[in-house]
């Protein structure tokens, strides 16, 4: 048991890593259910102002898609603007937030 | 009455509606005296009175006696409510109240009046017995002296009068005594003072007490769709948790699962967080990299080749993704293969081809979703030569060893290490093993695959619960090679075998391809004896693949430099093509019968229609990026137009069929264009026959 889940921290860690040297990645993020920056490459002042920004625009993603249809759930958001791309992914506890260079 | 004897406006009266009272003098009552005396004096009138004329004074009146009460409403009118309108009340009540007093008697049957009764009672008999009680003391004190007297005197009758009179007493007093309590005082109702006397008031004074508050705090929720939702999905698990545990009650075993169960969830909470984002990293993962190739997805979408319209049935391959690992670089790719359910995923068997250069062999699945990265890494000490996924369980993968071993890899789960394996005592192969199949379930749903390998073994495998058992089919014998050894003894030189391909029909036929260049046809029944043999190829045949339409048509290569079509039941090939290089792999396109793919040494890829152009193919492209890299193999994707070819340096590229390469039969007006199978049967078929014309006639 626990040798899995030492696998799977390693595991982890290592995409995370893979996902940093990819191309035109900036920022890597993960964030807390309550809007709390767990992990961040960045510097913390700048986190925590992302980290709140986000966490209400997610919140308000996910109340949106649930209250439209509870049986369904938000799976990915994504929001392209001029200078970057934020991907965020969900997850039962956690949101990940990864901020590339779009790709123009 | 008389008329007109009294004062001047008098007339008879009575009592009646609107009486009028006329003046003081109301004479009814007055009696004949009063005439004399009315009439000596003159008429006094007073100031005010009413002047009328004779005839006025004359008019008689007339009053009516009634019972009527004239206080009393002539009409009532009341609303109903049934009706809805007011209505008028027929009868009205005339009963006139003139003078009503409450008073203070009661009766004498009633509750109260008996009670009052009986307290009178008693009081009386407490005074009457405590009278009586003295009466009767002074009776016996009579009687006594009485009787003292008696006894004194001895006269009888003068005893007895005292004695008489004595009793009269007594009686008149016993008389006397009863009476007295019902002469008692009543008390006076009408002269009654009150007396009051009023205490010392104390002065008053406030005591308080006071809690310390509780502690507060403020709540604040929202009831949104998602959360009605959510409650109700909660509770809804509740109750099946309540049956669940009901009924678990009576089997032990599912209570062990249980405690392992939560004993796993502790488990995970216990672990670090960063575990939990394994999920949202994939695909953070995959939009990253969907990102950064950004204009290759959309070219595997959307691109098709505009330029193929003037290229007069030539075709062209694009180049999508890339896929490499380091730790797979050394390695050359062996073996490809499409998974069957997860049209996005492929396998990647690595290991090397060359005898003097063996290490560690690398099985990679990658996703067409995430270019930079495989799925799931599996690592083995030898060598991987050849590699099958079963179609019914897309996540068991069956490879083949350089050292003659086959293991099963379980890509359910994550562990680097195969689920089973075979070794030199469950008989495994003693050279390397070139390729493996899967089978369908045998009888008792045990899992079975085929390899074959160099040491001249075709060997079936079983999965019997957990172990590889194996059973040797056929050993392939070189034909016309048995050689007389010592002592009369006939050795039989053992035919390697390269290349085989199990009948997509008939499923006991299957061909293998030798490194003699023949290729043998066999049954899975016949052990010894082969159905049929060809002379196929110079060098060893690398690949034997039966057409996925047309039941006759397989194909072979070789490192001959040739591609032979041939239709089983004629021993020479119906089609050969020589492409200036060794020919490492052939596959059949999924979606057309008289398409083809060959890839060869010089890094080149063929695409061949046999509808188009029978003798060239319509696509010759280089595709690796170094011309050193030999491209080892290809393999079609069954729903994409797209392949992937795998060279010796442990790349896979894959590349985008333009549409000259994917024609379909082209639809007749009022036809369907999928007819399917069939169609491409015919195709081939029209195809072949012209050959096999060709070939009765020389």
């Amino acid at each position: 048991m626990e040798l899995l889940d030492r696998l799977e921290m390693a595991e982890v860690e290592e995409t995370l890593k893979r996902l940093q040297s990819q191309k035109r990645v900036q920022v890597i993020m993960v964030v807390n259910t309550e809007g709390i920056p767990i992990k961040s490459t960045m510097d913390n002042p700048t986190t925590t102002q992302y980290a709140n920004l986000m966490h209400n625009f997610i919140l308000k993603a996910w109340s949106t898609v649930r209250e439209i249809d509870p049986q369904n759930d938000l799976t990915f958001l994504q929001i392209r603007s001029k200078k970057n791309e934020i991907m965020i992914a969900p997850d039962k506890n956690y949101f990940l937030i990864v901020i590339q260079d779009p790709t123009e | 009455m008389r008329p007109g004897w009294c004062l001047p406006g008098f007339q008879s009266i009575s009592v009646g509606r609107g009486t009028r009272k006329r003046d003081e003098d109301s004479g009814t009552e007055v009696g004949e005296g009063t005439d004399e005396w009315a009439q000596s004096k003159a008429t006094v009138r007073p100031p005010d009175q009413l002047e009328l004329t004779d005839a006025e004074l004359k008019e008689e009146f007339t009053r009516i006696l009634t019972a009527n009460n004239p206080h009393a409403p002539q009409n009532i009118v009341r609303y109903s409510f049934k009706e809805g309108t007011y209505k008028l009340i027929g009868v009205v009540n005339q009963l006139a109240v003139h003078f009503s007093q409450v008073g203070n008697l009661i009766p004498k049957d009633s509750d109260e009046g008996r009670r009052q009764h009986y307290r009178d009672e008693l009081a009386a008999s407490s005074q009457e017995s405590t009278k009586v009680v003295i009466s009767e003391t002074e009776i016996l004190e009579e009687e006594e002296e009485l009787k003292e007297t008696e006894a004194e005197t001895e006269a009888g009758s003068q005893t007895d009068m005292p004695v008489a009179e004595v009793a009269e007493k007594v009686t008149e007093e016993e008389l006397m005594t009863p009476k007295q309590p019902k002469e008692r005082k009543l008390t006076n109702k009408f002269n009654f003072s009150e007396r009051a006397s009023q205490t010392l008031n104390n002065p008053l004074r406030d005591r308080e007490c006071q809690m310390e508050p509780p502690p507060r705090t403020n709540f604040s929720a929202t009831a949104n769709q998602w959360e009605i939702y959510d409650a109700y999905v909660e509770e809804l698990e509740k109750q099946e948790k309540t049956k669940e545990k009901e009924k678990a009650k009576t089997p032990v075993a599912k209570k062990m699962g249980k405690m392992a169960m939560r004993k796993m969830t502790s488990m995970e909470s216990q672990s670090d967080d960063i575990t939990k984002v394994t999920q949202a990293a994939k695909i953070v993962e995959r939009m990253v990299n969907q990102n950064t190739y950004d204009d290759v997805a959309q070219d595997f979408k959307y691109y098709e080749d505009a330029a193929d319209e003037y290229r007069d049935q030539e075709g062209t391959l694009l180049p999508l993704w890339k896929f490499q690992n380091d730790k797979a670089k050394r390695l050359a790719v062996t073996a490809l293969c499409w998974n069957p359910k997860y049209n996005d995923l492929f396998a990647v068997g690595h290991g090397s081809y060359d005898f003097m250069k063996q290490s560690q062999g690398m099985l990679l699945l990658y996703s067409m979703k995430n270019p930079s990265f495989p799925e799931y890494i599996f690592s083995s000490e030898s060598g991987i030569m050849c590699l099958d996924m079963h179609v019914d369980h897309p996540y068991l993968v069956v490879v083949g060893h350089y050292d003659g071993n086959v293991a099963i890899y379980n890509l359910k789960k994550p562990h680097s290490q195969p689920s089973f394996r075979s070794s030199a005592k469950s008989g495994k192969h003693t050279d390397p093993v070139w390729q493996v199949r899967w089978q369908k379930d045998d009888m008792d749903n045990n899992l079975n695959f085929f390899s074959v390998s160099s040491d001249g073994r075709i060997v079936s495998w079983t999965l019997l619960k957990s172990e590889l058992v194996h059973t040797d089919v056929i050993k392939l014998k070189a034909e016309g090679s048995t050689t007389d050894g010592l002592d009369g003894l006939q050795l039989h030189t053992m035919g390697c075998g390269t290349a085989f391909d199990f009948h997509k029909e008939i499923d006991y036929m299957f061909l293998v391809g030798t490194e003699e260049g023949k290729i043998y046809k066999c049954s899975k029944s016949y052990s010894s004896k082969f159905l049929d043999t060809y002379d196929a190829h110079n060098m060893a045949v690398d690949a034997v693949s039966w057409s996925p339409y047309h039941t006759k048509v397989f194909m072979s290569c070789s490192s001959d430099w040739t591609v032979k079509i041939w239709d089983h039941t004629i021993k020479t090939p119906m089609f050969i093509y020589d492409l200036n290089s060794a020919v490492g792999d052939v596959a059949w396109a999924p979606y057309s019968s008289t398409v083809f793919a060959a890839v060869t040494t010089n890094g080149k890829t063929h695409v061949f229609d046999l509808s188009i152009n029978k003798y060239e193919a319509i696509c010759s492209q280089p595709v690796v990026t170094k011309k050193k890299n030999k491209i080892t193999h290809v393999q079609f994707n069954p729903i994409h137009p797209i392949i992937i070819v795998g060279d010796d340096r442990g790349h896979v590229i894959c590349l985008k069929l333009s549409p000259n390469l994917r024609k379909m039969p082209k639809e007749k007006k009022g036809q369907e264009v999928q007819k399917g199978p069939a169609v491409e049967i015919a195709k081939l078929d029209k195809l072949l026959n012209l050959v096999r014309e060709v070939k009765t006639k020389t």
